[in-house]
């Protein structure tokens, strides 16, 4: 059983405990409370560096420090606070840099609402369980033999077919029904691959969609797309070894996950508003009267500072991008603007909360938008890669994850 | 008798004072007990659920923390049926866990705006101020008989 340690604040008096412990339970995971004394407590300023006034959160780093003391205490950490509280973000956001920086053990901060259930917190509590359990399996740096990944998005199915370390086939649906969109998608690949869905050893699936697929095909793998997005991604862009920071802005949400030797340290997902994900450029585009696929090269050759756009929230967004049309600002600088606010949220969202380590390596359907890329590069001043395939990272992922489990 | 509500509403050592001087202590840990007693268990440990802090909205806006809308639930109540209060400034630990600073703030500013006799003390540090704090506390709710 593996053991997360909670350091929360205000999760009782919100009502969402039994969902915490609920989507643990899910995974295979305990909630612990690490246990401390009332010195601990009075004495967090000098052993964490800070106490604050509100009792709850002082508990809170007097159990961080008791871990980073007796890392056999828990096998991972969850930090939880309230959403909207100022006092508990800093402290919430420290606390993570705190076990990350003085442990080993994986760390997930998350601040929920009264409204966050079990199946909110799974994906991120199974990512952490998954990190704990599959090292082994996660270190992996070679696919074998012949195995197919499925990537159950919220916008898009992918497929890949790989055959002995190398996509020998690709297959990319719009996510309609479930069930059918990744037949579809897995079909087109093994056509590509030219093989027959009998032939391949094994499949591996992630994705929204992963458990209903899983059991329709039988997967041997069922996967959250944080370890599997993070694995295809570093796979991809041939940096198997050391750090690496990989951001995916999804359709529905968005993960920035930092990665030692192929392995996910810190994460983060978010996707409070559409106005940060490729909802918006989807939207961007049809405004423009252009196809998605043709909005990163017109981009390219606009400047943002020519238009006021702050798509913090995609009805806001929507309103400047159609005032700034209507002001007469040239399509390529509102492409561009769009590029640049999407890539903003990510980067104060979220960007803030995972240390950014090169290689940063964009993936997902977005990634090919050129101009996402460029206007990530400019805000984080580094190099931002875009690796071939990139758009199926996730179904890379699996297929090269599940032919470990295959040796195994 | 008086119903007084004290704070920190987590105190056991004030709410003992209350009731010993032949008054009703409105606290928190009598509110749980009736939460945890009365229906099923839905949502341990304090079996507070997600409706709770929609109740909090009472005393609370929407974009306030759900953690402080939730003891606002418990708290907001209590205050309501107070009539006499006793405050106690920097408590530390030792009357009582009250968690969320956020949540003192607009517990004490609602005692205060309700227009209830109103005790103000500050935590004792030693045996002398003790003494004179229990005094305190026994004379002022005398005067509410």
């Amino acid at each position: 059983m593996i053991r997360i340690a909670q350091l929360s604040c205000g999760s009782e008096y919100s009502g969402i405990q039994k969902e915490i412990e609920r989507a643990a339970e899910t995974v295979g995971a305990k909630i612990i409370y690490p246990e401390v004394s009332l010195d601990d407590i009075l004495n967090v300023e000098n052993t964490f560096g800070v106490s604050v006034s509100s009792g709850d959160l002082n508990l809170a780093m007097a159990r961080a420090v008791r871990i980073v003391q007796n890392p056999d205490l828990a096998d991972a950490v969850i930090v939880m606070t309230c959403f909207r509280c100022a006092e508990a973000a800093i402290i919430r956001s420290e606390i993570r840099k705190y076990v990350h920086e003085n442990s080993k053990i994986p760390v997930l901060s998350y601040s929920f609402t009264e409204r966050t259930t079990a199946e909110t917190l799974l994906t991120r509590m199974e990512a952490l369980v998954t990190t704990v359990k599959y090292r082994g399996l996660l270190a992996r740096e070679k696919q074998k033999g012949l195995t197919a990944g499925i990537d159950s998005g919220s916008t898009t199915t992918k497929s890949v077919v790989m055959r002995d370390n190398q996509v020998v086939g690709t297959g990319w649906v719009p996510t309609t029904e479930v069930l059918k969109s990744a037949e579809d998608a897995l079909q087109a690949a093994l056509k590509m691959a030219g093989v027959q869905k009998e032939d391949v050893s094994a499949i591996g699936v992630t994705g929204y969609g992963r458990f209903l697929v899983g059991k329709h095909i039988n997967a041997k793998l069922v996967q959250e797309e944080i370890t599997v997005n993070s694995k295809g991604a570093v796979f991809l862009a041939d940096a198997q070894k050391g750090p690496a920071t990989v951001i995916d802005i999804g359709g529905m949400d968005n993960k920035a996950i930092s990665v030692q030797d192929g392995i996910p340290g810190g994460f983060t997902m978010g996707g409070i508003c559409a106005g940060a994900s490729g909802r918006f450029l989807e939207l961007t585009a049809r405004r423009l009267g252009i196809d998605i696929t043709e909005l990163g090269k017109l981009a390219l050759k606009g400047d943002y500072r020519n238009v006021a756009m702050n798509s913090y929230c995609i009805v806001f967004g929507t309103q400047s991008l159609v005032n700034s049309l209507s002001m007469g600002c040239k399509p390529e600088d509102v492409a561009m603007a769009a590029c640049h606010s999407v890539a903003e949220q990510v980067y104060e969202q979220q960007l803030q909360e995972v240390e950014v380590k090169e290689p940063v390596i964009m993936v997902g359907g977005t990634s090919l938008i050129e101009g996402l890329p460029k206007a990530m590069e400019e805000l984080l001043q580094v190099k931002v890669s875009v690796p071939k395939y990139a758009q199926y990272i996730g179904a890379v992922g699996a297929a090269l994850l599940v032919s470990g489990l295959l040796e195994d | 008798m008086a119903k007084v509500i004290v704070y920190p509403p987590t105190s056991m050592i004030l709410s003992d004072l209350v009731e010993r001087n032949g008054h009703k202590a409105l606290v928190v840990p009598e509110v749980v007990r009736r939460l945890v007693t009365a229906n099923e268990i839905e949502s341990p440990p304090l079996n507070i659920t997600p409706e709770e802090p929609k109740k909090g909205l009472r005393y609370a806006a929407v974009d306030v923390p759900s953690g402080v809308r939730g003891r606002m639930s418990l708290i907001g109540p209590i205050i309501e049926e107070a009539e006499a209060a006793i405050i106690v400034e920097d408590p530390g630990w030792l009357t009582g866990c009250a968690g969320c600073s956020r949540t003192n703030e607009l517990v004490r500013l609602l005692i205060r705006t309700k227009g209830v006799p109103v005790l103000d003390l500050s935590y004792p540090t030693n045996d002398a101020e003790a003494k004179v704090f229990v005094q305190k506390i026994k004379a002022f709710l005398e005067g509410l008989k």
